[in-house]
């Protein structure tokens, strides 16, 4: 009897198979069926045929409007980083194919850590393969089992990580609440040592922290402060350092976690701090050891471009913010709900009704030419839906008109507005 | 201390989330039973922790499915 016969007769239950470790995410993949069965595009599975400036690509034959990638300081067509990428291509290679403990920090490594020495004027700098690996290998190299960990709910997914690796008791407290954060510090065992995360920008609703009583608290109970600042690097703050600068707290906090991914315009992640002990974490962060090093034409182009955002940032910075405030007031009087009252950084979410009608909004907003990122729970806090904005210092002030009229039509033709 | 004094008081804590008026027994799940979702589980942890002054860790949390663990768990603390 062939095989296919002796399947034909068991029960139909063919198109899941049989239970097996996948099971477990059947309800999303029905989820997504369900979408998709729409005739929605599928908002997670866009390609960018072309890519044409900070602010500009081909999807779908279209030229379309970015307006959804954390490109704040618009520096990845930068014809100076640019450069600097060719030239290290041609005289380093492709890549390190090693540990940066190993055979894989090159000069560019080195001169890309004294750019972000300089960029933070903090004493050591620990550049990572990402931002997501600098968080993941901070967190669970200094807090492991006994130690506790106070963090905000809302924390990036990359903190809950390193958490989880490093085996603490993770202690989360309701976002940007300074009441419930110091409870939870008074409560921590005699003699624990406290960790205490938090973030200058939260990436899903662009809202800031309220660092300086809560970095403030954090010290008077003996914890040490990590704060995580993709979000604000070179627009926030006198010198661009971010929130704790803005907040004048920088002092203060033991370590500022960092992305090359967003302002920077490249890849890869970084840990700033002056902790007199900090270079033994070269040898005992382990997301640090067991993972290649960045390419030298990546190290190349993120050194060039914090130099440029530290001597040239603040030319552009004005116009973010401008376009920041814009945006937020504009989609505000277009009638719809935005995640912070003002425009507190160059994220602006658009909180949708629900994913289905977030989903129809994204795709009609595309037709029209614009690109934004539809986040969703579990990424979003309070189970919302969010169109989520990140302005470009790149952005004219005329595709800011024209970004408004788009979502002007698109919230008319869903019905949202 | 005495165990019923911490069932007690936890139980007057459930009350404005078990929205559905469910018996609670000490095999009663949070999740299956009462149906808390993560939103849920966040106000109602933060609850008992004002309460009895204690911290509830995310590690902890994950080994308690019933009302039963919570309350030994909660007792344990107050030891």
């Amino acid at each position: 009897m062939s095989e296919g016969i002796a399947q034909s007769e068991k029960p139909q239950n063919l198109k899941g198979g049989e239970p097996d470790l996948f099971s477990k995410f059947d309800p999303l993949i029905q989820m997504r069926e369900g979408l998709l069965s729409t005739g929605q595009q599928d908002p997670y599975a866009l390609v960018m045929e072309k890519v044409l400036s900070p602010t500009r690509a081909i999807c779908n034959g279209r030229d379309t409007i970015l307006l959804g990638t954390y490109n704040y300081m618009g520096m990845t067509f930068d014809p100076q980083v640019i450069e600097a990428g060719n030239q290290a291509l041609r005289d380093y290679g492709t890549g390190t194919t090693g540990s940066r403990v190993l055979n894989g920090t090159y000069q560019g490594h080195k001169e890309c850590e004294d750019a972000l020495k300089d960029f933070y004027g903090m004493d050591h700098a620990m550049v990572f393969s990402t931002g997501y690996l600098a968080n993941l290998g901070i967190i669970s190299t200094i807090a492991g089992k006994g130690d506790y960990i106070i963090l905000d709910i809302d924390s990036h997914a990359s903190i809950y990580d390193g958490c989880k690796l490093g085996d603490a008791e993770i202690v989360p407290f309701k976002h940007n609440d300074i009441e419930a954060m110091e409870k939870r510090l008074k409560r921590v065992p005699e003699g624990a040592g406290k960790l205490v995360i938090l973030e200058g920008v939260y990436s899903m609703l662009g809202d800031v922290a309220p660092l300086k009583e809560m970095v403030r608290i954090a010290k008077e109970h003996g914890a040490m402060v990590l704060v995580d600042e993709a979000h604000s690097m070179g627009f926030i703050g006198e010198n661009g350092r971010g929130v704790v600068e803005a907040q004048g707290v920088m002092d203060d906090v033991d370590f500022i976690i960092g992305t090359f991914s967003k302002s920077v315009g490249t890849v890869g992640g970084f840990c700033v701090s002056n902790h007199p002990k900090f270079e033994i974490m070269r040898l005992v962060c382990r997301p640090y050891v067991f993972t290649a090093s960045l390419p030298p034409s990546v190290v190349a182009t993120a050194a060039t471009s914090i130099r440029k955002l530290q001597v040239e940032g603040h030319n552009k910075r004005a116009h973010l913010w401008e376009n920041s405030k814009r945006l937020h007031q504009g989609l505000k009087d277009l009638g719809f709900t935005i995640g912070t009252e003002e425009a507190e950084s160059a994220i602006i979410a658009v909180i949708m009704p629900d994913l289905v009608q977030g989903a129809a909004m994204w795709e009609a907003l595309l037709k029209e030419g614009l690109y934004v990122n539809l986040a969703r729970p579990p990424a979003t806090p309070a189970n919302m839906t969010l169109l989520r904005c990140s302005l470009c210092a790149e952005h004219s002030d005329e595709e800011v008109g024209t970004i408004l009229n788009m979502f002007e039509a698109a919230g008319k033709k869903t019905g949202i507005i | 201390m005495d165990r019923a004094d911490t069932d007690t008081r936890i139980r007057a804590q459930i009350e404005p989330f078990n929205k559905k008026g469910v018996d609670i027994k000490e095999e009663t799940t949070f999740q299956g039973d009462l149906e808390f979702d993560s939103l849920t589980v966040m106000d109602f942890v933060a609850a008992i922790e004002d309460e009895f002054d204690i911290i509830i860790s995310m590690n902890q949390q994950a080994e308690i499915e019933t009302y039963g663990q919570l309350v030994d768990a909660v007792h344990k603390q107050r030891d």
